[in-house]
């Protein structure tokens, strides 16, 4: 598939949640979407474009978190950033890990690290850090 | 005349490799001492899978969080006597994980050290040259 | 027959990231597995916000000692895509050939303990054997046998000199045949078929639900390659093939990697000879704040950086995604359904840890008393070669 297409469909099924896209260079593309639609366009990169879902990075702003999501189309060499930004304290979000199976460590992962609350995931424990690790502390929050 | 309890620990030394949190440099370097460019299988140094039949423990890595109790447990099931050499950056000074917060404790809080051989890995060379002049140290022999 | 599981480390000794892996076993067959991590995290991420962007080229370096340049490689590009720079072309080449030469001993490294694991350990010595030349190169370009420190944002931080351009070149051809060695005896060896052929099949689809990266997924017929996909440093410039396979067992892993041994020889040569003169840096003055992502593909697969820079001297966000954060997961579908004496090498296939295996344990879980350790099970897989080796 095209990335002119990818991306005009994208915009399409999006409607409203589409809060600002950025053509940063040739490959590499970032949508900044609503939570809401989440899920939605994920299934839709996932299942219909067959995209690789690469990884996902957390980010704290202070203010609120961000999560990006990153997803490789390695056809046309395309990596599309779907980022999503979470007020602070409220910080709930969808799990893709019913999706994509590859999502459950990088979610397990954002959730000791940041304290994010993945709605669905089936095994939300500690990944990395030692068991009896503090509640509540987040190594990479910076409040 | 050497004790034969020293006798027993300085000739063919049996080690146990234990990594805690390392990047790997220093663990493959330890296993290219036992392949035939350096071959020190030819001393008798053996690497062991338990740490029962150990004479010494290699550490390498920045101690993690995580691992602080299983590299105690392990050390307490060591035969005694029973030398630790530190071997890498991390294993002897943490190196550049210095102010990691998942790593706060040396090595050498945690176990006693006999040995350090820094570098980032160190050399084969150098991990001989290592156990050799631990080897001599034990023994008295200069 | 009950249940019994078979903990799989967390003390593993050799290999990247050292994993827990939790067999539970029916008999002989493995009807499920769990993974635990963390025993090697040191908060990286977290450390990589206190130093400088120079500085983190060299942290990095350090999260894997095995691919010490992948790490750097894809961190560097990320740095160049924040920037929008243009790297001058020389340091493009000998990036490139940094790249390969470290996908040559990473591969042999697999080889090796691969065979040690089958229960043929002439294979391991001679992998690591012919392993050595290649650490020489490295020590003539870099100056250390294993963390070349050759990255750097803007291109490398030293030059390679033409004078041993010839010997390098030697030096290489001369793995050739030891190469043609291996690839014989794994393609035409009936106990390797034996041992490997239809274990630990991954397909294509599993390929995408889990999403596999590298010679995981290439041995299963996807030809998923950054290097290709997003071509970066000298990749497009010079000739090469992706590897695939069809099989996604474990043998189509080994015949990827060996295959991958023959190509990466190849781009070396062809960047040596194509090298052109000129500077191997540009002066980066000033950050500026935006973000950046880099990859490259590791001897594992695809090593994914992500950067957030406000503008200051130091990250603000460093996301690192190692290769085998993806593969290890697959191993979940890889292992379950085979029997206990298979699970040591389809663990070591996708090229993870496999020296967790020497503090494998067999436990009966109601009792918890220790039936077999990490020796027995090792013991276990190469009686099973020797078995059919008679046959």
């Amino acid at each position: 598939m095209k990335r002119e297409a990818i991306i005009e469909n994208i915009k399409v099924r999006s409607g409203k949640g589409l809060i600002e896209f950025t053509n940063k260079s040739k490959n590499r593309i970032y949508f900044t979407i609503n939570k809401a639609i989440l899920t939605q366009t994920v299934k839709y990169l996932f299942n219909d474009v067959k995209a690789r879902f690469s990884t996902a990075s957390g980010v704290d702003i202070r203010k609120a978190v961000e999560i990006l999501y990153h997803f490789s189309i390695d056809e046309i060499g395309l990596i599309v950033t779907l980022r999503v930004i979470m007020d602070k304290p409220d910080l709930e979000i969808d799990s893709l890990t019913p999706i994509m199976k590859c999502a459950e460590w990088i979610e397990m992962e954002m959730h000791e690290m940041l304290g994010v609350n993945f709605k669905g995931h089936p095994n939300l424990k500690h990944l990395l850090l030692k068991d009896d690790w503090p509640d509540g502390n987040y190594p990479l929050r910076r409040d | 005349m050497m004790s034969l309890r020293l006798k027993a620990l300085t000739k063919s030394i049996w080690v146990y490799h234990m990594s805690t949190g390392s990047c790997n440099n220093c663990d493959i370097e330890i296993l290219d001492l036992l392949t035939p460019r350096f071959d020190v299988e030819r001393f008798g140094i053996t690497l062991v899978g338990s740490i029962r039949h150990a004479d010494a423990i290699l550490v390498t890595g920045s101690l993690n969080l995580k691992t602080v109790p299983r590299v105690k447990a392990i050390y307490e099931q060591a035969p005694k006597p029973c030398v630790v050499i530190a071997i890498g950056a991390c294993a002897s000074g943490q190196g550049i994980f210095k102010n990691g917060p998942n790593c706060p404790n040396p090595v050498d809080s945690v176990l006693p050290v006999n040995v350090y051989i820094p570098g980032c890995p160190p050399k084969p060379e150098a991990m001989i040259a290592g156990i050799v002049k631990l080897i001599k140290e034990l023994t008295g022999k200069k | 027959m009950a249940r019994k599981i078979i903990p799989i480390g967390p003390y593993h000794p050799l290999q990247e990231e050292p994993e827990f892996f939790k067999l539970h076993v029916d008999g002989e067959t493995v009807v499920d597995m769990d993974i635990e991590l963390g025993y090697n995290h040191r908060l990286i991420e977290k450390i990589a916000e206190s130093k400088s962007f120079d500085q983190v080229t060299f942290l990095v370096e350090r999260i894997c000692g095995i691919c010490s340049t992948s790490h750097p490689f894809a961190y560097v590009n990320a740095i160049d895509d924040l920037l929008g720079v243009q790297v001058p072309e020389r340091a493009l080449y000998i990036r490139t050939i940094i790249g390969e030469l470290e996908r040559v001993h990473s591969h042999l490294l697999w080889l090796g303990l691969a065979g040690h694991f089958l229960g043929y350990n002439t294979v391991w010595m001679w992998a690591w054997r012919y392993r050595e030349p290649v650490l020489d190169i490295f020590e003539r370009i870099a100056g250390n046998r294993q963390n070349y420190a050759m990255m750097k944002p803007g291109g490398v931080r030293r030059d390679m000199f033409e004078e041993d351009f010839p010997w390098i070149k030697k030096t290489l051809k001369d793995l050739i045949p030891k190469f043609d060695m291996f690839k014989g005896a794994v393609m035409d060896d009936p106990v390797i078929h034996a041992r490997t052929e239809g274990v630990g099949v991954l397909t294509k689809e599993d390929v995408h639900d889990y999403c596999a990266v590298g010679p995981t997924a290439r041995a299963s017929g996807v030809g998923i390659d950054v290097r290709k996909d997003d071509p970066y440093a000298a990749y497009d410039k010079v000739e090469w093939k992706v590897i695939t396979q069809e099989g996604g067992d474990v043998y189509s892993k080994a015949v990827v990697r060996i295959l991958e041994l023959y190509e990466s020889l190849n781009i070396i040569i062809q960047c040596l000879d194509k090298m052109p003169k000129g500077p191997i840096d540009i002066n980066i003055k000033d950050m500026l704040s935006g973000e950046g992502i880099g990859r490259h593909e590791a001897p594992r697969g695809e090593v994914f950086h992500y950067i957030m820079s406000d503008g200051g001297n130091s990250p603000a966000r460093h996301k690192v995604r190692a290769p085998s954060f993806m593969n290890i997961a697959s191993n979940k579908k890889a292992v379950i359904g085979g029997t206990i004496s298979d699970a040591a090498i389809i663990l070591a296939a996708v090229d993870p840890c496999y020296c967790c295996t020497e503090r494998m344990a067999v436990v009966d879980y109601k009792t918890g008393k220790k039936l077999m350790d990490g020796q027995d099970l090792i013991r276990l897989s190469q009686a099973k070669t020797e078995k059919l080796r008679k046959r």
